[in-house]
């Protein structure tokens, strides 16, 4: 059984290294009686919207020429989809590869697009352990606010 | 890509607002419908004690469009939370539909600006042209990721636009909705906007480029900001809360609670609360430059004021006042208030809150001066005289009219000094009756507060004696004390008291008490007192303390609180008048 001081470093972590910014917070206020699981169904649901656009993207990327527009346009949903759970890393790697799409760049936007993948995919695992520990130690502790 | 974007969203715009303004013209039957239940909906522009305006924003009826579905359940989710009536939907489309179904459904759309959907439906001509009046349609804009509190406060547009209308219009001229989005991706980032919809708004906008709709609120970019209109209840409200937190440990998020006003928000009230706090600080300051020993700081004779002024000033309002001494003129004035409310930026956050008010003022004195004269100076120096020998008798009236702003005040100054003679200085001249009728006139606004002061010295003694008159509205305060000698009785009803003004005369007066009384008969709220510096959170019996009382003056029933109903009131006490007495 997880203790609650391991859920809270383990959350707090999650801070410390950038995988989540406020926003995350926010969901966790929001949970409540009505939704004892709040935020991890939100999770789970930006995984599964998210990853239509992810499939998109890697379809956009196939053409050639690329275009931009319609990346930029994808980025741009994916963006705001990665905000409402408080993605940060992810969000960053939106923004840069925004970047690189005004600049049309297009190496820089492969480039980008494959390390946006893998903060994804880190986040996921990240916080799939820790909605495991949190359900261990019963739904009161998602509720915390980091320190 | 901003393009795409950009097409998308007036699309949408388009679309909704062609066919509302469709079904508009093709069913006045229904607009009267609509209409009325827009009035019905309207309650809270009549009274804050409607148990209907008490619920207000819960159960308000929203309509949340967003193609993201995670962000629309956490929308929803936090909708609900604000005790709205929500309705989601990820389709543009679809939520044309419903708005066409049950166009009066709802209260307030909120909607994302990019909805992929709409692509086909895609950009025509028209395009800019309604993308400009969805701009300044647009009540509001949210930034992803939104916040509790932003939602919090979107009812906000539906309340103003209630308001507005009923004071505006006679009549509701129909549904007219719009549909704001906003050209976000090339500025913004992280441009996930949403979009706020009014659905009650009943004033026309066809013409997307007109801004005369707007004009009472100014630049229609300002236009799209939540204001707060302090009003004498309001501040009140907000003066006892103050008082009971105490003010030391007075917290936006305290206060916010303990007023208990639902569409207040926090960051309101924070503003508010500066300004108070700026206020309060000035009048310390103000007490602490004087001597205390021989000198009135605050005198609750505006027409002492240094500048030979009437004047009111603190943080929000501001009132200048020309006096020529000799005739006894006051020439005009200016009131201003100021409301400004700004939410604080947080990155991400769109400041979104401000509100501005302006007021004019006219200031007309006309009094009958019996070889009087009244010097002023303009800090309380302990000298100052009055020169008016015999008696005078002050009239003054105050007239501001408020030309758009229903919520501002129109004021009415009514002063009123008889025979006031008054000597080198205050203490040795025998006053037998002064008499200062302040009479403040909202008429749009319904407020009217009105005060009648009058002071009797005798040798020693001084009485003042403050009384409100009446005012049409409740929100009227009525100050009445009276006081014997050697004793200041001062009740008002609403007033803030420097502690310097407080402070007995202890110069050439003997037994100087202070007599606080406070009548609060014509308002709702509990009253509260007030003091500026130290005594600023005082409760009225710690007053009592303070002050022993000298003798009896209790004019109106019993004691109560004092409060300030409004800045102006703060304004006249706190910083017109000094008098010495000294010399």
């Amino acid at each position: 059984m997880a203790s609650r001081r391991q859920i809270a470093s383990m959350k707090q972590s999650l801070f410390d290294q950038g995988y989540l910014d406020e926003q995350f917070i926010q969901l966790e206020e929001l949970q409540d009686d009505a939704n004892p699981n709040f935020v991890e169904e939100i999770v789970t649901l930006y995984y599964r919207d998210s990853s239509r656009l992810i499939s998109s993207m890697d379809q956009a990327l196939e053409r050639h020429p690329l275009e931009f527009n319609r990346l930029d346009t994808i980025m741009h949903q994916f963006k705001g989809s990665s905000s409402s759970i408080g993605a940060k890393k992810v969000k960053a790697e939106c923004t840069l590869f925004r970047e690189y799409c005004r600049a049309g760049n297009a190496e820089g936007c492969k480039r980008s697009f494959q390390q946006l993948k893998r903060e994804y995919a880190t986040l996921r695992k990240k916080l799939e352990a820790y909605f495991q520990l949190a359900r261990q130690a019963g739904p009161h502790e998602t509720a915390c606010r980091p320190k | 890509m901003g393009h795409q974007v950009k097409g998308k969203s007036p699309a949408v715009a388009h679309t909704t607002a062609q066919k509302l303004k469709k079904d508009h013209t093709a069913k006045k039957e229904e607009d009267q419908f609509q209409r009325g239940s827009v009035w019905d909906h309207a309650t809270m522009s009549n009274e804050f004690s409607s148990s209907r305006r008490d619920a207000f924003p819960a159960g308000l009826r929203v309509l949340v469009v967003d193609d993201d579905l995670t962000w629309l359940r956490i929308l929803e989710k936090m909708l609900k939370k604000c005790s709205y009536e929500v309705t989601t939907c990820c389709l543009a489309k679809e939520a044309l539909n419903l708005l066409r179904e049950r166009k009066d459904g709802f209260d307030i759309v909120i909607s994302d600006v990019n909805m992929p959907d709409m692509d086909v439906m895609s950009v025509d001509g028209e395009t800019r042209r309604v993308m400009k009046g969805v701009q300044h349609g647009a009540c509001d804009y949210l930034l992803k990721p939104i916040r509790m509190k932003e939602l919090r406060n979107i009812w906000q547009h539906v309340f103003r636009k209630r308001m507005h209308e009923a004071r505006e219009f006679g009549t509701v001229e129909g549904f007219d909705s719009i549909l704001l989005t906003r050209n976000v991706s090339d500025h913004f980032d992280d441009g996930n906007f949403f979009a706020i919809e009014d659905m009650t708004s009943t004033k026309k906008r066809k013409d997307p480029d007109s801004k005369h709709d707007d004009k009472e609120f100014g630049d229609q970019s300002s236009t799209k900001k939540a204001r707060v209109v302090w009003s004498v209840d309001l501040h009140q409200k907000f003066v006892k809360a103050v008082n009971q937190i105490g003010f030391d440990k007075v917290g936006p998020k305290k206060i916010l609670d303990l007023m208990n006003v639902p569409w207040l928000t926090r960051d309101n009230v924070a503003s508010h609360l500066q300004k108070y706090r700026l206020y309060l600080g000035r009048l310390q300051k103000d007490g602490d430059q004087s001597p205390s020993s021989s000198v009135i700081q605050h005198s609750l004779f505006p027409s002492k004021d240094p500048s030979g002024s009437f004047s009111f000033q603190n943080p929000a309002i501001r009132q200048q006042n020309d006096a020529s001494v000799d005739s006894c003129r006051y020439s005009s004035g200016t009131l201003q208030l100021k409301n400004v409310d700004a939410r604080g930026h947080e990155g991400d956050n769109i400041k979104r809150i401000a509100s501005e008010a302006m007021i004019d003022k006219r200031t007309d004195m006309t009094g009958k001066t019996h070889d009087t004269k009244i010097r002023k100076s303009s800090q309380k120096g302990p000298n100052q005289s009055f020169a008016p020998p015999d008696s005078e008798r002050n009239h003054a009236t105050f007239d501001c009219t408020t030309p758009k702003w229903s919520e501002l005040p129109e004021m009415h100054l009514n002063k009123h000094d008889s025979r006031i003679p008054l000597k080198d200085s205050f203490s040795q001249l025998p006053l037998h009756n002064t008499h200062h009728n302040i009479q403040v006139d909202q008429s749009q606004t319904n407020t009217s507060v009105s005060s009648n002061l009058s002071v009797i010295e005798g040798e020693t003694a001084a009485c003042i004696e403050t009384r409100p008159l009446y005012a049409d509205h409740k929100n009227a305060g009525s100050v009445s004390s009276i006081g014997s000698a050697d004793t200041f009785s001062m009740q008002s009803r609403s007033s803030m008291l420097n502690d310097q003004s407080l402070e007995p005369i202890s110069t050439s007066m003997k037994n100087q008490g202070l007599n606080l009384t406070c009548n609060s008969d014509l308002d709702l709220f509990p009253k509260n007192l007030l003091l500026g510096g130290e005594v600023a959170s005082a409760p009225l019996e710690d007053l009592k303390s303070f002050w022993p009382l000298g003798e009896g003056y209790n004019v109106n029933s019993g004691l109560q609180n004092i409060e300030m109903p409004e800045y102006y009131d703060l304004g006249l006490i706190g910083e017109v008048p000094t008098y010495d007495t000294a010399d």
